[in-house]
This record gives C-alpha cells, sequence and structure tokens, in this order.
C-alpha cells in the first residue's frame, strides 16, 4: 500500500496543498470574528472576554474585536422599542476584577429595574476592558455604536488619561489600523502607529495564535454556559496598599504642574463625537482614598495628591467648557470597599457607586 | 509528555528506522535502543522539589530493572560477556548523562543538574553489590525471587500512590536532603513510568515462576523494561512477543513508514488536537463544583469520557507507531471501547493490554484458586468476588484513594450485573438475534446503556473526593441548588 512513489506524492500534494492554502487564506484574508457559537449554542457573555488564567476562568484575552463583541449577549439581543440601551465602557473596574458579573456597575445598574421617564426600561451593558487607556475606551465605543445606544456611561481615572499610555495596552497595540483610523478621523495628538502587518502575518501561519484564540473562545462558550465563571475568584488576594511611598512622583511627571498637554482630553473629545448625538456621561471614578502611611502625600498606589487633585481641576475644567455632562464621584465609596487596586471595588463599593450614579438623575433622559 | 516531548522521541525513532536501513550486521539496533532508553527515563523524568531526587529515580529505575532480570533469568542462559557489555553500556550512559553538571546543560537531559559525580559513583556500585548479593542469596530458589520482587514493588507502589505515605516519604527525603519538611507532598515524588514497569517486571518475575518466560539477555531485557516509546503510557507488551521482534532483523521499507507516518498523524490528532480541546470543558475538581444545570453538567461528563479516551488512545497510537520505525510492533491498546453493546466487550477494548496484564496475573488465578477450593464456591460468587476484586486493584493502579475504589467497585458490580443478566437471558438473546432489525435496535440501545454507564463512572474516576462525585451525580439528576 505505502510505496516511495506513493509517499513521496502525498508529503509533495500536501505540501503544495497547505502552500495554496495558505496564499489564498492570506490573499483574501477572511474574518472569522464574527463566526460565534455565542447566542447560538451558549450564552453570550456579560462582559467582554478577557482573561491570564483560561484554564480556571474559561475566558482569554484576545484582540479581535469582532471575535470579542460577538461572543457577548448584547450581540444575540435585538434593541426592542420598549428598550432603554445604557453602554457602559471603561476600564477594569468597569470590568469588574473580582466581581461576579452582577457585582459590577452595569450588572447592578441592568438589576435596578430602572424606568426612564419615558417608561423604557433600562438595560445596561458592560463593555468595560482592563487595561487603563482612553484610546482603549474609545476604540470598544466606535465599534459598540453600531449596537445603537441611546446612552453610554464613562467611568474613568487620571491613569488612563496620560498620552504616553494611550497606544500601551495590548488591545491597543493589536489593533493599530483601527487606531490609526481614530487617530486621523479625530485629529488625535498621538503617534499613529505603524502597520507592520507583513503578508507572512496573513496567512494561517501567520495567523495561527490568533485562530487558535478564536477557537479557544468559542470551545469556552461550553464552560461559560456551564458555570456562569468567567474569571478567576482568589480567596485571598494582595489588597490595594494603605501604606505609602513617600513619592510625589507619576510616571515622569513631578510636582507642581501636570505638564502641559499631558492630559488626553482630546481623546474624550474623540468619544463624545463618536457618540454623537446620544448622550454620554463622563465619570470620574471612585478611588481609594488611603488613611495610612504617607497619605497626605498620597491618596493611594497610584496618585500623589498634587498630580489628582489638578487633574480634577482640569477635567472640571473641561466638561464646563465643552458642556460634557460630567460626574465626579471620586470619593463616594470608602477605604475599606477596594479590593486589589486603588480602583477596583467590592460589591458593596459598587452599591455605594450605583446609588450615586441613580441619585444624579441620569436615566431621566 | 509535551507535543515537543513526542516530536523528538519520534525523531529518535526516525533516526533509528534511518540506521537499520544501513546496518547491515543488524547487530547495532539494540545498543543503540538501550543507551536512548537509559536517556530517555532521565529526560521525561519530570522535575522534583526534592534536591538530586529526579536523578535518583532514574537510577532507581535502572535498578529495579536490573534486579528484576537477576531475579529472573537463569543461570545457563546468562551470557556474561554480553551482560557486561550491557552493563558498561548503561553505566557508561548514566555517567555521561552525570557528567553534564560540569556543563551548562541543566533542563536538556536532567531537568535539575545532576547531583555530585562521586555520588553517583557510590549509589552505582551500591547498586551493584546488591545485585550481586541478591543473585548470591537468591541463587537457585525458585518462588523466593518472585515473592522477594514483587513485594518490593508493592511496597514502592504503595509509598507513591497512597497519598499518606507519599508525603510521610517525601518529608522523610527534604529532611534527608536538608530540606524544610513542611513543604512535603505526594506530588514530590512523580516517577517516571513506574507503573508500567513494575507491571512488566511482575510479568517477567511471574512468568519465571511459571517457567513461561523465555530466556533474556540483559540488553533485551533492560530494552523491554525501558523501551522508549511505551515508557510513560504503555502499551504493557508481553516480553515473549516483544523479544521475538526484537531478535527479528529489522529492515525499514517505505511500507512500515507510511503506517507508522499514518499512525503518528492519527495519534498527534487525537492527542494535541481533539483531547486537548475536550480538556477545556471536560469534567474537572475545579468546575465539579461550579456547574449550575443539569444539561451542562451531562456535557461536561461525556466530554470528560471523551476526552480520557482521545489522550489516552492517541498516545497509544503515538508509541505504536514509533515502534513501527524501531521495528517493534507494539499491541493495540483501544479498539473502538465506546461502540462494544455490553461491559465486559467494553473492558476487552478499553486499556486492552491492562486489562489482559489483569486477567492473566490475577482474575485468572483468583478464579482457579476459588473454583478449586475445598468448600465450593457458587459460580455466581466466584464471578462477583472475582469482578469486582480485579476492578477494584485496577482503580487502586490509578491511585490509592477512595474515589478509584469507588471506580473500580463501580465496573465490578457492574460487569457482574451485565453477566448475569446475559446469563438469565440467553434464550431471548437468542431469539433476538434471529431478528436482524430488532437485534440492531437492541445493540444499539445496549451500546449507549454502557457508554452512559462507563461514562457515569467516570464521574469517581476524575473527581478527587467522594461529597464531589456526589455533588455532581445530583446534578446530574437535577438536584442540587
Amino acid at each position: 500500500m505505502f510505496t516511495p512513489r506513493f509517499l513521496r506524492n502525498v508529503l509533495i500534494k500536501g505540501f503544495l496543498l497547505f502552500a495554496i492554502f495558505n496564499l489564498v487564506w492570506a490573499a483574501f484574508n477572511p474574518s472569522l470574528g464574527k463566526l460565534s457559537s455565542y447566542n447560538m449554542l451558549f450564552v453570550g457573555r456579560d462582559r467582554l472576554p478577557f482573561g491570564e488564567d483560561s484554564a480556571r476562568s474559561y475566558n482569554l484575552s484576545l484582540y479581535d474585536l469582532d471575535a470579542m463583541f460577538s461572543s457577548l449577549k448584547l450581540d444575540g439581543t435585538p434593541k426592542l422599542d420598549s428598550e432603554y440601551r445604557v453602554f457602559v465602557i471603561g476600564d477594569s473596574s468597569t470590568w469588574g476584577t473580582l466581581l461576579k458579573p452582577e457585582e459590577t456597575l452595569a450588572g447592578k445598574l441592568d438589576n435596578a429595574g430602572l424606568k426612564t421617564a419615558s417608561g423604557k426600561e433600562v438595560h445596561v451593558y458592560n463593555l468595560g476592558y482592563p487595561t487603563l487607556s482612553l484610546t482603549k475606551d474609545v476604540m470598544i465605543l466606535e465599534y459598540a455604536m453600531q449596537y445603537q445606544p441611546d446612552l453610554i456611561l464613562w467611568p474613568v481615572t487620571l491613569e488612563s488619561f496620560p498620552r504616553e499610555r494611550q497606544l500601551l495596552s495590548p488591545i491597543v497595540a493589536n489593533n493599530t489600523q483601527r487606531v490609526a483610523k481614530l487617530i486621523k478621523a479625530y485629529d488625535l495628538d498621538l503617534t499613529t502607529p505603524e502597520d507592520t502587518t507583513s503578508f507572512w502575518d496573513k496567512t494561517i501561519i501567520g495567523q495561527r495564535r490568533a485562530l487558535a484564540d478564536l477557537l479557544r473562545l468559542q470551545f469556552y462558550g461550553v464552560m461559560w454556559s456551564a458555570t456562569g465563571v468567567d474569571q478567576t475568584y482568589p480567596s485571598d488576594y494582595e489588597r490595594a496598599a494603605r501604606d505609602l511611598e513617600a513619592d510625589e512622583s507619576f510616571h515622569d511627571w513631578v510636582p507642581p504642574v501636570i505638564p502641559e498637554e499631558g492630559l488626553a482630553f482630546d481623546v474624550i473629545r474623540a468619544g463624545i463625537d463618536i457618540a454623537g448625538e446620544v448622550p454620554l456621561i463622563l465619570i470620574n471614578e471612585p478611588m481609594l482614598i488611603s488613611t495610612g502611611e504617607n497619605s497626605d502625600i498620597r491618596y493611594n498606589f497610584y496618585y500623589p495628591r498634587w498630580v489628582y487633585d489638578q487633574y480634577r481641576q482640569a477635567l472640571g475644567e473641561n466638561c464646563a467648557i465643552n458642556a460634557w455632562v460630567c460626574l465626579d464621584l471620586w470619593d463616594v465609596v470608602t477605604e475599606e470597599h477596594f479590593t486589589n487596586s486603588a480602583i477596583h471595588l467590592d460589591p458593596q463599593g459598587e452599591e455605594m457607586f450605583v446609588e450615586k450614579i441613580i441619585e444624579s438623575g441620569i436615566f431621566q433622559y | 509528555m509535551s507535543l515537543t516531548n513526542i516530536l523528538i522521541l519520534v525523531g529518535f525513532s526516525l533516526a533509528i528506522f534511518i540506521f537499520s536501513k544501513f546496518d547491515r550486521t543488524h547487530k547495532l539496533r539494540n545498543p543503540l535502543l538501550l543507551v536512548l532508553s537509559t536517556g530517555v527515563i532521565f529526560w521525561l523524568q519530570p522535575a522534583l522539589p526534592i534536591r538530586g531526587l529526579d536523578f535518583w529515580l532514574p537510577i532507581a529505575t535502572l535498578a529495579l530493572v536490573a534486579l528484576g532480570w537477576v531475579l529472573t533469568s537463569k543461570p545457563e542462559e546468562r551470557n556474561p560477556r554480553a551482560s557486561l557489555i550491557t552493563g558498561a553500556l548503561v553505566i557508561g550512559a548514566v555517567l555521561v548523562i552525570a557528567l553534564t553538571r560540569y556543563l551548562d546543560m541543566t533542563g536538556i537531559i536532567t531537568p535539575s543538574r545532576p547531583p555530585q559525580t562521586l555520588s553517583v559513583i557510590v549509589v552505582l556500585t551500591a547498586v551493584a553489590m546488591v545485585l550481586f548479593l541478591s543473585y548470591i542469596l537468591l541463587k537457585g530458589k525458585s518462588s523466593l525471587p518472585y515473592i522477594v520482587g514483587v513485594t518490593i514493588l508493592l511496597v514502592i507502589f504503595a509509598a507513591l500512590k497512597l497519598p499518606v505515605l507519599a508525603e510521610w516519604l517525601s518529608g522523610l527525603l527534604r529532611l534527608w536532603s536538608g530540606q524544610s519538611r513542611e513543604l512535603a507532598s505526594a506530588l514530590d515524588l512523580r516517577w517516571l513510568g513506574f507503573s508500567y514497569i513494575a507491571f512488566r517486571l511482575i510479568h517477567t518475575l511471574r512468568d519465571r515462576q511459571n517457567g513461561r518466560l523465555p530466556a533474556m539477555a540483559l540488553d533485551e531485557y533492560f530494552i523491554y523494561m525501558l523501551f522508549f516509546p511505551a515508557i510513560s503510557a504503555g502499551p504493557i507488551d508481553r516480553s515473549e512477543r516483544f523479544i521475538k521482534d526484537l531478535r527479528q532483523p529489522f529492515i525499514p521499507s517505505a511500507e512500515v513508514l507510511g503506517a507508522a507516518s499514518k499512525r503518528l498523524v492519527i495519534g498527534l490528532l487525537k492527542k494535541f488536537v481533539i483531547a486537548d480541546l475536550l480538556a477545556m470543558i471536560a469534567l474537572n475538581a475545579v468546575n465539579a463544583g461550579q456547574i449550575h444545570s443539569t444539561g451542562w453538567a451531562w456535557v461536561l461528563v461525556y466530554a470528560y469520557a471523551f476526552q480520557i479516551f482521545f489522550d489516552f488512545s492517541g498516545y497509544t497510537d503515538i508509541a505504536i507507531s514509533m515502534g513501527l520505525l524501531i521495528g517493534i510492533k507494539l499491541p493495540e491498546n483501544f479498539n473502538a471501547p465506546y461502540s462494544k453493546p455490553n461491559l465486559t466487550q467494553f473492558w476487552n477494548n478499553w486499556h486492552m493490554t491492562l486489562t489482559q496484564w489483569f486477567r492473566a496475573y490475577f482474575f485468572n488465578p483468583l478464579t482457579r484458586a476459588l473454583r478449586s477450593s475445598k468448600n465450593p464456591v457458587p459460580v455466581w460468587a466466584v464471578i462477583l468476588i472475582t469482578q469486582l476484586a480485579t476492578m477494584t486493584l485496577i482503580g487502586l493502579w490509578h491511585g490509592i484513594t477512595i474515589n478509584f475504589v469507588l471506580w473500580g467497585l463501580w465496573h465490578g458490580l457492574g460487569v457482574f450485573i451485565q453477566n448475569r443478566w446475559s446469563d438469565w437471558t440467553k434464550l431471548l438473546s437468542a431469539r433476538i438475534q434471529q431478528k436482524p432489525f430488532l437485534n440492531k435496535v437492541v445493540t444499539i440501545f445496549t451500546t449507549l446503556l454502557t457508554f452512559q454507564f462507563v461514562a457515569l463512572g467516570w464521574v469517581w474516576f476524575a473527581l478527587p473526593s467522594t461529597d464531589l462525585s456526589l455533588q455532581v451525580f445530583g446534578r446530574l439528576l437535577g438536584m442540587g441548588a
């Protein structure tokens, strides 16, 4: 059955077929992200895929926005006339590190049974993603606009504002074309990332990692449906520092003033422009205000007092000048309700945050 | 084993295949296999936290194999010159590996830096002395070698598989190597291939006692025990069959290469594509307590059933393909077990070499003993006792825990009930077999029923505690919050 000639032919044909398939793939570069098992075979996810311990969290980080959004419950939920659709974008505090989906800001707002003045039911979707970059938030918002939001909540914190941080988030770094378009379209003061994708990168071999991630995301749909778990919840974790270093620096910035154009307010403006007619509310999110050692110098691990105070002032001024709707809720959660970071809340902390947002009357549109 | 490990081993096998093509004397394959197999047990041994243990365990494997040969070979069949050459090759390979401590090769051949060369020489000398003493003391005795050998293996087995003993031994070894006892864990004693080597050793010891063991030279015995394609996951070949292949001149051909390649591709696909994907959704100790719906609980249990099959049978395919490249036709281990219409047939087709081993060395002797006892035991009781005992032992081989015992009992009872049922319904079965359509329907039903029983049995096997297993059973039946 197996003659030398047969084996040689198998090798040659196999190699040729593999090469042709790769070349055709690279030439057409099909996007498979929208092919999703979620909302068909499996329940849609409550928040964007993100995870470092896939085997335990049944989740993984990937950079294909099509695949990420296709895995969301949002993607499988047609908008009804009776629905008032609210998106919450932002960082890990929005996404809900150490929180179950229903314990997050979006989860709690969604379960609050809110109705608008016109009687529409408020449905809130979590579109947070755990890295600190306004550009990342704007990139996600731009994609999310196709899902027809009626209101956008955008919790932010100073750590997302420094201009030099904007392109560092892996999801931003791996979506150079999208980011370049944003920079160009909204004239952002950011260095346009170069698209270094080669022909080789477009082949199946070049995309093997992305394709494997896409497949793994689909498989983890089973575990998400079976368990409702999308991150690990360690019983003991290192709590955010309360005793702080006597250090006044913030990244490369030193007192007394934040460098001019250091804060990327132009990216905020881009987000508001993208939202267009849809109201967008900027929220200065709660953070840990430490009372421990050196708390007279720093508020927390992230922020020296001088820089955060100036940031709040700049944010307030920008909101006033540009007529942006802003909520400054930086201090509404008490120290004991922060978990492993100065911006990560426990369920009670989220409850305090939610109460303040509801009290602000933003759902009266 | 990782994909890289497997590909390197396939490379070794391919090298032997090519080498054999040019080896017209047909005499160089055995020394090559001997040295490679010796090296592989060091290379594949997992890194262990106890200092030096990941080097000493392969040494212990070699010592056990050498002792096995001393206990099983007949003096008149030994060839001192050939044995000396074999011994020199093994010791030489060990010393070369030990000397890599002076090169920057940690993690390449051994998982950690080998111990001091002097210590290695002292230990090797001590091993040689023990072997010599065993030879002297056990000379001319027929049953004693078997008893001594099996006792040693069972003691080691208990020490490795019984968590309390393993932890105690780990503590002792840690104390000996000047490490903290507080961190002692049963996982400190992962010994590459011990289970399979123990099976082969018991097989040769028992066959020697019965006079069925073929004469084996020391190099043949070493190669049979340490044959690298089958060292970590079997199959458990029989010595007489293995030796037959080993003694035949191996003539590599396109036919062999094609068959081996096909088997390898199938094995890699089963293990690294199907099984590894299923592993993401298969029942395990973490997700068992997280499942919140009955339907998904069944999905996870079925995923485990197929994952363990594809994983294990994939490894077997890979081992068989490597064996083919070397000129050794390893036995099959799986023959579509989930498509069998009853539990007896399932066990005749699942991990076949293991069940054959237990049948030969435990089930059949026990059945004979019960049937020939002075106080006659009813047939049904013989079947119950032998099935329960055999399946419990197979369970215990996987680990000495309550859950493995329960898994064994589950199957033991299952096989007993199926056996009795088949006996009672013999006439009905015969009538059904005459009606092809009805026979087909019944076969499909019993196949599904058998699969269902086996899949449920995996709930004991896959989980570490009885409570967790019961929780999953509850969930499968729609109970639990």
